[in-house]
């Protein structure tokens, strides 16, 4: 057949069918646009300000290769100011990091960007293979997928830099809200849709984040719980970022963690990419819908968390260190989900089946809205949605995830969430000790002879 | 009329794994397939899974006769849908990349 022209320039051969709208268009014109989306979505929602440190958490893989690649590229055509670093999480597992570390070298010397490598044996007195050596491999992933949670904001804080961006795609946001739909967690959709993902020192502290203080750390200490998570690329398709990093001849590196051979086998991530291959818009019309369902959640802040843009994004609520993203964490930087969720969500669905027919499925009623930004949206949605109940509530049926106890409502409501800090590590946590130190409590109780604390003072 | 015709190949994305951890293959394919039409796609996949794989693992290439979903694959530096998917007729110096998009972030 003859060769295809590019919708775009109409010169050159089309190479690239957008999943988003279906457009063939040719590299050049792909790349362009693709590095424009990424830019509007940064400057529409007030993603940084001039001057901005910013970490970019880099594993090596595609998504974070292009991340700091589109960064650059944008910080540099737009004259942010952005102060760019790499920060990159070493796990300790031998022959996995090493070749992607390698790779987030090259990257850093490709891109002329600071390279910070922090390893889970200085943060935490245990890498992954004296874990395992430790525990076995099963159920490492657990301890894994928990200290890297808290491994970029430490990272960040001991650099001084209050913000981490993520190479998150619309392909792990629109899995993370299957999953979250799936066990009926409705304050993990915020989170999962949301494109900032905390911004806890405003919340703890009181500080802001727009008076311009924290251009390079100065002055202040820049503690765990300062440090805001953002995801620039939360509206790319994982296939473009795979073909921006193809047509860029970006050096990335893929290889799954060694502990977790498995670990994308019958998981949500096949469900996405099998919708992808029947009508690909299906991907972000999963995540808008996230986002919209997000804002039916009651005093959630509007649902948006800065996604929609507006200013009032900056009030977030803020996150606890439990299960953020909602991955299983294990092996691919972006925390995939481990193997199996959707079988074990079958299980817990026909849990809450039969707890349903018993009737305990709950509806929750928001208490008054109090803040300006919540009113707002769950006034808007209730005009917008042809209400059964009277007009000043919103039904929201929640099922309760386990048998045994406290009615969900209590989780569902970040208001009443009490949140304050491990009293261990000072991470933020609505537990007295946070999950990470719960773990190493553990470890260090099995391994008396080096009873290493983490000390919350580190830096 | 040519018996083979010789095109590249490559792996990436992590599913050099499944082919002798190798990136770049240069394959000698059969011009036409059993039935005596010309070699397109899918035969190429066929053949690369029945002659090339080393890896008992087919079910990470290929799922219900096409590459598994997740697996971009791309002819001359092209999409593939744009190129006729799997029924595209292969021509000798054809370059061909499955990349997989399921592996490492
Ligand atoms: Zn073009
Ligand atoms: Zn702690």
């Amino acid at each position: 057949m003859p060769p295809q022209l590019c919708t775009h320039c109409k010169t050159a051969r089309a190479q690239i069918l957008r999943p988003k709208n279906h457009s063939r268009l040719c590299a050049a014109c792909f790349t362009s646009v693709f590095e424009s989306e990424v830019a509007a979505t940064i400057t529409s929602t007030a993603l940084f300000h001039p001057g901005e440190r910013i970490a970019i958490g880099a594993s090596g893989g595609k998504d974070s290769c292009v991340l700091a690649s589109v960064l650059k590229t944008l910080n540099d055509r737009y004259k942010w100011g952005l102060d760019l670093v790499l920060l990159s999480v070493d796990e300790g597992i031998t022959g996995y990091r090493d070749h992607s570390l390698d790779a987030v070298r090259r990257n850093a010397k490709e891109l002329d960007l600071p390279l910070h490598i922090v390893s889970y044996e200085e943060l935490y007195g245990w890498s992954m293979d004296q874990v395992v050596a430790q525990i076995g491999k099963k159920g490492n992933c657990t301890y894994c997928g928990v200290f890297r949670r808290q491994a970029l904001d430490r990272g960040a804080a001991r650099l001084g830099v209050r913000h981490v961006v993520t190479g998150h795609n619309a392909d792990d946001v629109a899995e993370t809200v299957l999953m979250n739909l799936l066990r009926g967690d409705l304050m993990r959709l915020g989170r999962a849709t949301g494109i900032v993902t905390s911004t806890p020192a405003a919340a703890v502290d009181g500080l802001k984040d727009a008076d311009g203080d924290d251009g390079a750390g100065a002055g202040g200490e820049v503690g765990i719980t300062n440090v805001k998570r953002s995801k620039p690329l939360m509206y790319a398709y994982e296939k473009e970022i795979v073909l921006y990093a193809h047509h860029k001849k970006l050096d990335y590196f893929s290889t799954e963690c060694i502990y977790s051979p498995e670990a994308f086998r019958g998981s949500a991530r096949t469900l996405i990419k099998n919708l992808e291959r029947i009508r690909p818009e299906s991907i972000l019309d999963v995540v808008r819908s996230g986002i919209e369902m997000a804002r039916l959640v009651p005093e959630a802040d509007g649902g948006c968390r800065g996604a929609c843009g507006a200013k009032g994004a900056k009030k977030e609520v803020i996150q606890p260190d439990d299960e953020d993203e909602g991955n299983g964490g294990c092996g691919t930087g972006n925390g995939r989900g481990s193997g199996g969720e959707m079988a074990e969500m079958e299980r817990k669905l026909l849990m809450d089946e039969r707890a349903e027919e018993m009737g305990t499925e709950t509806e929750i009623q928001p208490r008054p809205v109090q803040n300006g930004v919540g009113a707002d949206g769950v006034k808007g949605r209730q005009e917008a949605t042809p209400a059964p109940h009277p007009a000043s509530t919103t039904i929201v049926p929640v099922r309760p995830k386990k048998k045994d106890g406290a009615p969900r409502a209590a989780v569902a409501l970040p208001g009443k969430q009490t949140l304050g800090r491990c009293e261990r590590c000072g991470y933020l946590s609505s537990q007295a000790v946070c999950k990470a130190c719960v773990l190493l409590e553990g470890l260090n109780k099995s391994r008396p002879r080096t009873a290493i604390a983490v000390d919350a003072s580190h830096g | 009329m040519a018996d083979n015709i010789d095109i590249k190949v490559e792996f990436t994305g992590g599913l050099e794994m499944l082919f002798s951890d190798k990136r770049n293959h240069k394959i000698s394919l059969p011009a036409v397939d059993s039935d005596g039409q010309p070699a397109n796609v899918a035969f190429l996949i066929k053949y690369l899974c029945e002659n090339v794989m080393k890896s008992q693992k087919k079910d990470l290439f290929v799922l219900d006769g096409s590459v598994r979903p997740g697996i971009l694959v791309l002819i001359n530096d092209a999409d593939w849908e744009l190129e006729g998917e799997d029924q595209y007729e292969l021509q000798a110096g054809d370059n061909v990349v499955f990349v997989s998009t399921l592996h490492g972030g």
